[in-house]
């Protein structure tokens, strides 16, 4: 093949029709006479509601529907995006109804109604007379694990939503033959995606009776399966559509709307009506980032081997489950492949709150633990003192481990290159001896972080993918796929894998970018760093049957045999020397137009991988502190990593600047606060949620170790997670490094910065 | 109470009533269906609805309709001419600035009024500049890069 598309700076397939604002995302289409669905939010994070009368609001001129937890049906669900399971052990945990008679955190949905326009519908919300016997808020997971604490969810025992662990080996029997034990522990904050499109839907009944839900969502598939239940209706009666999405980062990887927007529609009579949540709203009712604390207790040799680790953990889910414990449970396996340890007990609890419900972000659960995990690394090597980079070096697995819990096997891992290429770029030896001993305002220090982290689910969860090409009369092909594009990328790393097979441009590949659940393949979509590694998969055998029907049909017509031909540059050529035996195109008119052959060309397949590929790699950070105001800066980041084979070095770069800058704004400033009596959000929104702009925001820096995985489609392996895991702990161990001042917590604002720096009598 | 208004939406003339509480971005998008214009916050936050008011980037979430009254709109569908991208547009494609999109528009159209200044910006006037545009996709990076690109002659 002499195309080579894959590992090329290909253009995104979108970014025309998003720089000259012809893109479509769900507010951009316009249905007659689209009706505004509003929520009647909760004022109190706990509380009943013992009366309820919208009479006043339903005589309102404008509003065409009232509904309360009395007008919807009582299904209990789930909201987390993961695939169907069979098995209903292995379910998430169904806790939720479309309203509810009880608020369970500030914002929670008691009703809603539909207007004609939006003035109407927020008057008819204030017209709503609601009686509320307000309960005792648990805010904290330590009051909601007391005794006798108040129950969120009467129908459970306690506020337990999940504590189940792993042991591996035995960390008692470890610690003994451990020379030495230390323990830390650590806090990280709830924080939220802020995707720059807030979670939006609308919803009509067509004209076969069918509900269509146009959704900004990661997971069309899923939503559809998740509003058939909750609304108790066959599952094939709703269809779901996805176009352009402004971000997600697991968020809409939760299925937050289209439930109540379903039953808004059928209240109206099948009329469409639109839910566009504020950004006020969007940041407590749809979901957020787990906070945890972590305490780590941890066996290690007097020559620096780790022994054993005992890790406890407490994960704030929130009001709702969500996703539950799979986000602890995430924690606790992404972290193996990294270190060599003997023994290793994983306790972890989730607990409900009545703070808004946490879900899916980005790296799911693994940047909280590796923020822990990789200080108390450091904390570790300085008391054995020993150079973190070697102490870590010293532990690492590498090649050839597998894992003994899943049975995920290390095909390929570059993180010794990584760490190597990272130490060099930030030119780490000369700038440690530069900063010894520094006593000014101004002091600057580095850090360093490793993760480790998967492609895609397995052996956890269904991995589905499907794709479908379709041979063109030019020549060209439409591709289609489940898998969705939200802005990470992948309808253009799949249109190059297509070009790379295919033997043709990549701007012969037509990437179908919606998807629509009754025409697009099944996929359980976008989340868990998945698409590249397992739709990609899937993509790959459907243009190598593609290709294959070409050939065949080349012999048809040529009696050349199939094996002795190729497509190089959308012609068919002969393998051996290249030269040209047709265009494709005129293949391609053939197989439409030949009046005894013609068969058009087509593929529908689909990949169920049971693989699963580790991806690693390495921030390096340097800061500089000052010591007087508590202000950290990022001076130098850099980021490598291991993702196997890129595929496109510029959307790679992209995705690594998004995660780094994301990390820089979980280690520094970002913070979702609450009223510690009441429960209130006192900063949801975008001027006092401090998400970095691009002021806050330094050169970030980038390199690959590109490993080759044999179970990746063309050797790749996940990145759009990744890129947001270890910038925090990086930046936490250059804190120390720079102060000598051990943070605990993050972010590491000037406030808690400045009152660190005083306890440790620094100013 | 409507208020006749009449403006130009890159470069042609329009004529509305509307309502005194009306936002210019509801104007856009809602009855004139320029939708490239986007919505983030609603309350002048992220940039998002960013067009070019005579020239001058501005929020238009929080700008009212009545006070567009006789001004020039550009939007971003109007910086394309004649289906080819503008300077801007390409250096944002070629340089990756672009990943989910909906900052795009509004970062587009400021660097737009940057370029059309003919001034010349440092590292730090340009992130100034942009300071008022939220992206969670691409920490920045490439949007310099792409502006940077804009911006030589």
């Amino acid at each position: 093949m002499t195309v080579n598309v894959v590992g090329k700076r290909v253009k995104r397939v979108d970014a025309v029709a998003k720089v000259t604002g012809k893109a479509k995302y769900t507010d951009d289409f316009m249905e007659r006479d689209m009706l505004v669905g509003k929520i009647l939010r909760s004022p109190y994070a706990h509380a009943i509601v013992k009366k309820i009368d919208v009479s006043k609001a339903k005589a309102l001129p404008g509003v065409e529907a009232v509904l309360t937890y009395k007008d919807v049906p009582d299904n209990k669900y789930a909201t987390a995006g993961h695939p169907y399971s069979l098995d209903p052990k292995h379910r998430d945990r169904e806790d939720r109804t479309i309203l509810t008679k009880k608020a369970r955190f500030v914002g929670d949905e008691i009703a809603a109604v539909v207007a004609t326009d939006d003035l109407t519908a927020e008057k008819a919300l204030k017209l709503i007379d609601v009686e509320y016997e307000v309960l005792e808020p648990v805010l904290t997971p330590e009051d909601a694990l007391k005794e006798n604490a108040p129950l969120i969810h009467e129908e459970y025992d306690n506020n337990i939503i999940s504590d189940f662990g792993y042991q591996i080996g035995d960390v008692e029997e470890s610690f003994k033959e451990s020379d030495y034990i230390f323990e830390d522990e650590f806090e990280t904050s709830i924080v939220q995606h802020c995707h720059l499109e807030n979670h939006i839907s609308y919803a009509y009944v067509d004209a076969d009776d069918r509900i269509v839900i146009v959704s900004s969502t990661q997971i069309p598939h899923i939503c559809r399966r998740i509003v058939g239940q909750a609304l108790g209706i066959p599952w094939g009666r709703i269809r779901v559509i996805k176009p352009y999405i402004g971000g997600g980062f697991g968020n809409k990887q939760d299925v937050c709307l289209e439930p109540l927007n379903a039953a808004l529609t059928l209240a109206v009579g099948g009329r469409p009506v639109k839910i566009d949540l504020s950004r006020e709203e969007c940041m407590i009712a749809t979901r957020t980032r787990h906070a945890f604390k972590y305490k780590f207790k941890t066996g290690v040799s007097k020559d620096g081997k780790l022994i054993a680790t005992h890790i406890t953990a407490i994960s704030n889910n929130g009001a709702y489950a969500s996703h539950g414990h799979s986000i602890a449970m995430s924690a606790g396996t992404k972290f193996r492949p990294l270190y060599s340890f003997k023994s290793i007990k994983f306790d972890p609890v989730t607990v409900y709150t009545n703070l808004p419900a946490a879900g899916a972000m980005r790296a799911y659960g693994v940047p909280q633990i590796k923020f822990a995990l990789e200080s108390h690394m450091e904390n570790i090597a300085r008391k054995l003192n020993m150079d973190p980079i070697e102490f870590r070096r010293r532990n690492l697995l590498g090649e050839g481990y597998v894992d003994p819990l899943n049975g995920n096997k290390v095909l390929s891992c570059g993180i010794h290159e990584c760490i190597a290429k990272g130490k060099e770029l930030i030119n780490w030896d000369e700038k440690k001896e530069k900063y010894k001993n520094q006593t000014g305002i101004k002091r600057r220090g580095l850090g360093m972080a490793c993760f480790s982290y998967a492609s895609g689910t397995h052996p956890v969860g269904l991995e589905l993918a499907g794709a479908r090409i379709v041979l063109n009369q030019d020549g060209s092909v439409q591709l289609q796929i489940g898998a969705t594009e939200i802005g990470q990328g992948s309808d253009t790393v799949f249109a190059q894998m297509v070009a790379e097979v295919l033997g043709i441009p990549v701007d012969m590949v037509h990437v179908v970018s919606t998807q629509d659940t009754d025409i697009s393949p099944f996929d359980t979509g976008a989340y868990a760093s998945r698409q590249t590694y397992v739709t990609g998969m899937a993509v790959k055998k459907a243009a190598l049957e593609i290709k294959e029907k070409i050939l065949n049909f080349v012999w048809g017509m040529t009696d050349i045999p199939a094996e002795a031909l190729d497509i190089e540059d959308a012609n068919i050529v002969y393998k051996h020397s290249g030269e040209v035996v047709m265009p494709l195109s005129k293949v391609a008119m053939q197989t439409y137009y030949d009046t005894v052959f013609a068969k058009p060309i087509t593929s529908d397949t689909s990949n169920n991988a049971r693989v699963n590929a580790m991806s690693f790699g390495v921030t390096f950070a340097e800061v500089e502190v000052d010591i007087k105001t508590g202000k950290i800066e990022v001076v130098e980041i850099f980021n490598v990593h291991d993702s196997g084979k890129i595929i496109n070095p510029q959307l790679a770069e992209g995705q690594v600047h998004g995660g780094v800058s994301m990390g820089i704004g979980y280690a520094l400033s970002e913070e979702m606060l609450f009223d510690e009596k009441t429960g209130k959000p006192l900063n949801n929104n975008l001027l006092d949620y401090k998400l970095p702009t691009i002021m806050d925001t330094p050169d970030i820096g980038v390199a690959f170790v590109e490993t080759h995985d044999p179970t990746g489609p063309f050797g790749n392996k996940s990145l759009g997670e990744p890129p947001a895991i270890s910038p925090a702990p990086a930046i936490r161990n250059a804190v120390l490094d720079a102060t000598g001042v051990a943070f605990d917590r993050i972010p590491m604002t000037p406030q808690r910065v400045f009152e660190k720096f005083k306890e440790a009598k620094l100013v | 109470m409507l208020k006749k208004i009449s403006f130009t939406v890159n470069g042609k003339e329009v004529s509305l009533e509307v309502n005194p509480g009306e936002t210019l971005l509801e104007v856009l998008r809602k009855r004139l269906g320029y939708t490239g214009v986007k919505k983030g916050c609603a309350v002048g936050e992220c940039g998002a609805c960013t067009v070019l008011i005579d020239g001058t980037p501005t929020d238009s979430c929080i700008y009212l309709a009545v006070w567009a009254d006789g001004k020039e709109i550009i939007t971003i569908e109007g910086i394309a001419e004649d289906g080819k991208l503008s300077k801007v547009q390409e250096a944002f494609v070629e340089e990756g600035a672009v990943q989910c999109g909906f900052c795009t528009p509004g970062l587009v159209l400021t660097t737009t009024a940057m370029v059309q200044s003919g001034k010349k910006y440092t590292r730090e006037e340009i992130k100034r500049e942009l300071s008022g545009h939220f992206c969670r996709c691409t920490g920045y990076q490439n949007i310099i890069k792409a502006v940077e690109k804009s911006l030589e002659d």
